[in-house]
């Protein structure tokens, strides 16, 4: 070293270390009670495909570019894509999982209040990607 | 001798020669050209989101193609080749020798660039600078895949001619009485990134492959359709290109330890913990790739390792922090414009670090991902951190390149236009992505967020864009007409200089 103490640089890094744990551990807590999905959970299906979504219902309803759910319920999001890679995102509810060809991904969430809320398409998927949208309406329950 | 613009010579005689501060000039010249054709596609870009609806381009496809040559323009034309002329002009300096290890190899890896320019330029493809499968298989027009796929091939056998010969040059061709613990920080940088280009661009010249004989159809590696796996090409894309992050942001660390010390009028705090930290980067860089793919679907156990992977390089990164602010603790700081520079580089590099704490925390990344977050993100580092350390850095040169010294005022307006707008444009960015703007978007819902925070980031733009100008201005200018510059001091502020200036072009 260069002839001068270097403590403050040893009790920086061990701040800078702790931090990174701290965040580490915050974040592994979280995403691991995020990723557990009830097993009440209703499944829909989702499609993508250049350039719109396509919505299956456990019943077999269909819906494109629109999607109907109830409060207090919890959905699973099976994501599938027909031609190339696109991503699944109802920013609001912090919805988001890709939709790649021959995989299936999936996500859950429980909507909370009655309202409408934007779906997108997060992954570049070509031409007409800027406006691969739908809506999510979340209704109150019909029983 | 390299005062180019005080003893003309004839363009052909520094094109054909291989001396490193020729073949630096060239890299230097080329890197800058790419730097403000790549610029002006930024500014299209940023006009056409000022409001939502078409504005100045007229449709989608044209919209896609530029930013997918704006990005491959700024990281693989200007940052990579910037850096190989700052490291010809300076590396053999450092490492006392009187010439790259191999000149000829060095000349032939600059001549790869252009054409590989062209190839982009002329192609101007669509797919983004991913070029993500499927869609760049089965659905990118050709020929414009084709001859960007052909450009990068040639973009990575030059980067590869390139780091073999600066290793070659710092271990082998030192100074028979250095040892390496002697050797600056700035070629310890050249080195480190070097060693990461070696390793890291295999991975992804075989993808560039494997995407070529997909595209042509007699193969299937990423094409689902005949068995293949996109997310192959995501993890061989990554593996290569987050460690290339550490390619590109190393050397313009290096430059700021050149520039922090100099301007201080003090030793650096710790030249070790400088070295440990690029050493420990370029190995810590490697265990970070998949944290581009946590919503590919990944199991929570990568996404876990990929996580710690990732906050493993933020204490090397925090050491360089650390040991910029401890240099210029209590220094005699000259605030020339390399100085500017190079601080506000640094306060970008801590700001762009803190919000990639964010990104790689698991549950945050699913609400940035792929938003103008992630937009705001790496720019605050290819153009705050990086862009700010070269650009200080060629203020820096620009009087041993030239013989004279740039217009000081001019360079500090420069430095204040472009710091006000980068904050103006990339913080902004954060937010807009924080509200849900997707990125590479052509066209936008009238959402009122979106809107003004996209008309700050388009003003911010032009801003940058307004400094630009002025810099391109006092280059030509101060280079032909420039006072004088003393190089054995150029800036005043004492002390030993390398200069490229005690490099002797035996055919000049």
């Amino acid at each position: 070293m260069s002839g001068h103490s270097n403590w403050p640089e040893w009790i920086y890094i061990g701040v800078v270390v702790a931090l990174m744990v701290w965040v580490g551990a915050e974040a592994w807590e979280a995403e691991r009670l995020i990723e557990h999905v009830p097993a009440d959970a209703e499944t829909i299906i989702v499609t993508g495909q250049q350039w719109f979504w396509t919505f299956e219902h456990e019943d077999g309803t269909k819906e494109i570019g629109e999607l109907h759910v109830e409060v207090g319920k919890a959905y699973k999001f099976e994501i599938v894509s027909k031609d190339v890679n696109h991503s699944f995102n109802i920013h609001d509810y912090v919805v988001l999982m890709d939709a790649i060809p021959g995989r299936v991904n999936t996500v859950w969430f429980a909507p909370t209040e009655v309202g409408q809320h934007d779906i997108q398409c997060r992954e570049y998927c070509g031409l007409i990607h800027y406006n691969m949208r739908g809506t999510l309406y979340v209704e109150a329950p019909s029983s | 001798m390299v005062l180019e613009l005080q003893k003309p010579r004839p363009i052909w005689q520094i094109m054909f020669s291989t001396h490193h501060t020729d073949v630096g000039l060239l890299y230097l010249i080329t890197s800058l050209a790419f730097l403000f054709l790549g610029g002006s596609l930024a500014l299209a870009i940023r006009a056409e989101l000022f409001l939502p609806g078409a504005q100045i381009i007229g449709d989608a496809m044209t919209f896609n193609r530029i930013f997918t040559v704006h990005g491959t323009t700024l990281i693989f034309l200007f940052i990579l080749p910037f850096a190989s002329a700052v490291g010809n002009y300076f590396v053999p300096i450092m490492v006392r020798y009187k010439d790259m290890a191999y000149p000829k190899l060095n000349a032939i890896a600059f001549w790869m660039i252009p054409p590989a320019g062209a190839l982009i330029w002329l192609g101007f493809a669509d797919f983004t600078w991913y070029a993500t499968p499927p869609y760049s298989i089965i659905s990118a027009p050709g020929p414009a895949a084709d001859m960007w796929i052909f450009g990068l091939k040639i973009l990575g056998i030059s980067s590869v001619l390139g780091a073999i010969n600066f290793i070659v040059t710092i271990l082998k061709c030192k100074h028979p009485d250095m040892s390496i613990g002697q050797v600056p920080l700035l070629a310890w940088s050249f080195l480190s990134s070097s060693l990461i280009i070696l390793v890291a661009i295999p991975t992804f010249a075989a993808a560039l492959l494997m995407l070529l004989t997909d595209r042509l159809g007699v193969s299937g590696f990423f094409n689902p359709a005949m068995g293949g796996d996109p997310i192959a090409y995501a993890h061989l894309f990554w593996f290569t290109f987050h460690p290339e992050v550490y390619v590109l942001v190393i050397p313009a660390i290096g430059m700021m330890y050149e520039i922090i010390p100099r301007f201080s009028r003090k030793p650096i705090y710790s030249y070790n913990s400088g070295v440990f930290a690029f050493v420990l980067l370029s190995i810590v860089g490697f265990s970070s790739w998949a944290h581009h793919m946590y919503a590919t679907g990944m199991s929570f156990t990568e996404k876990t390792v990929f996580m710690v992977g990732t906050l493993a390089a933020v204490p090397a990164s925090a050491m360089h922090v650390f040991n910029f602010i401890a240099t210029m603790w209590n220094g005699r700081i000259k605030f020339s414009t390399p100085m500017m520079w190079a601080v506000g580089g640094i306060a970008l590099f801590f700001s762009a670090g803190a919000g990639g704490v964010a990104n790689a925390a698991m549950p945050l990344d699913f609400t940035t991902h792929d938003t103008y977050w992630v937009v705001g993100h790496f720019h605050l580092f290819v153009m705050g951190t990086i862009a700010f350390g070269s650009i200080g850095f060629l203020y820096y040169m620009f009087p041993y390149v030239t013989g004279r010294m740039y217009n000081e005022k001019m360079g500090k307006i420069h430095f204040i236009l472009s710091f006000i707008g980068t904050v103006l444009v990339f913080f902004t960015q954060h937010v807009l992505g924080l509200y849900g703007m997707p990125r590479r978007i052509f066209d936008y819902p009238p959402i009122p967020e979106w809107i003004t925070m996209n008309q700050i980031a388009t003003v911010g733009a032009m801003i940058i864009g307004v400094s630009m100008v002025i810099f391109l201005a006092n280059m030509i200018y101060s280079s032909g007409k420039g006072k004088l510059a003393n190089t054995e001091d150029p800036f005043g502020v004492g002390g030993k200089y390398y200069y490229p200036f005690e490099a002797k072009n035996p055919s000049h």
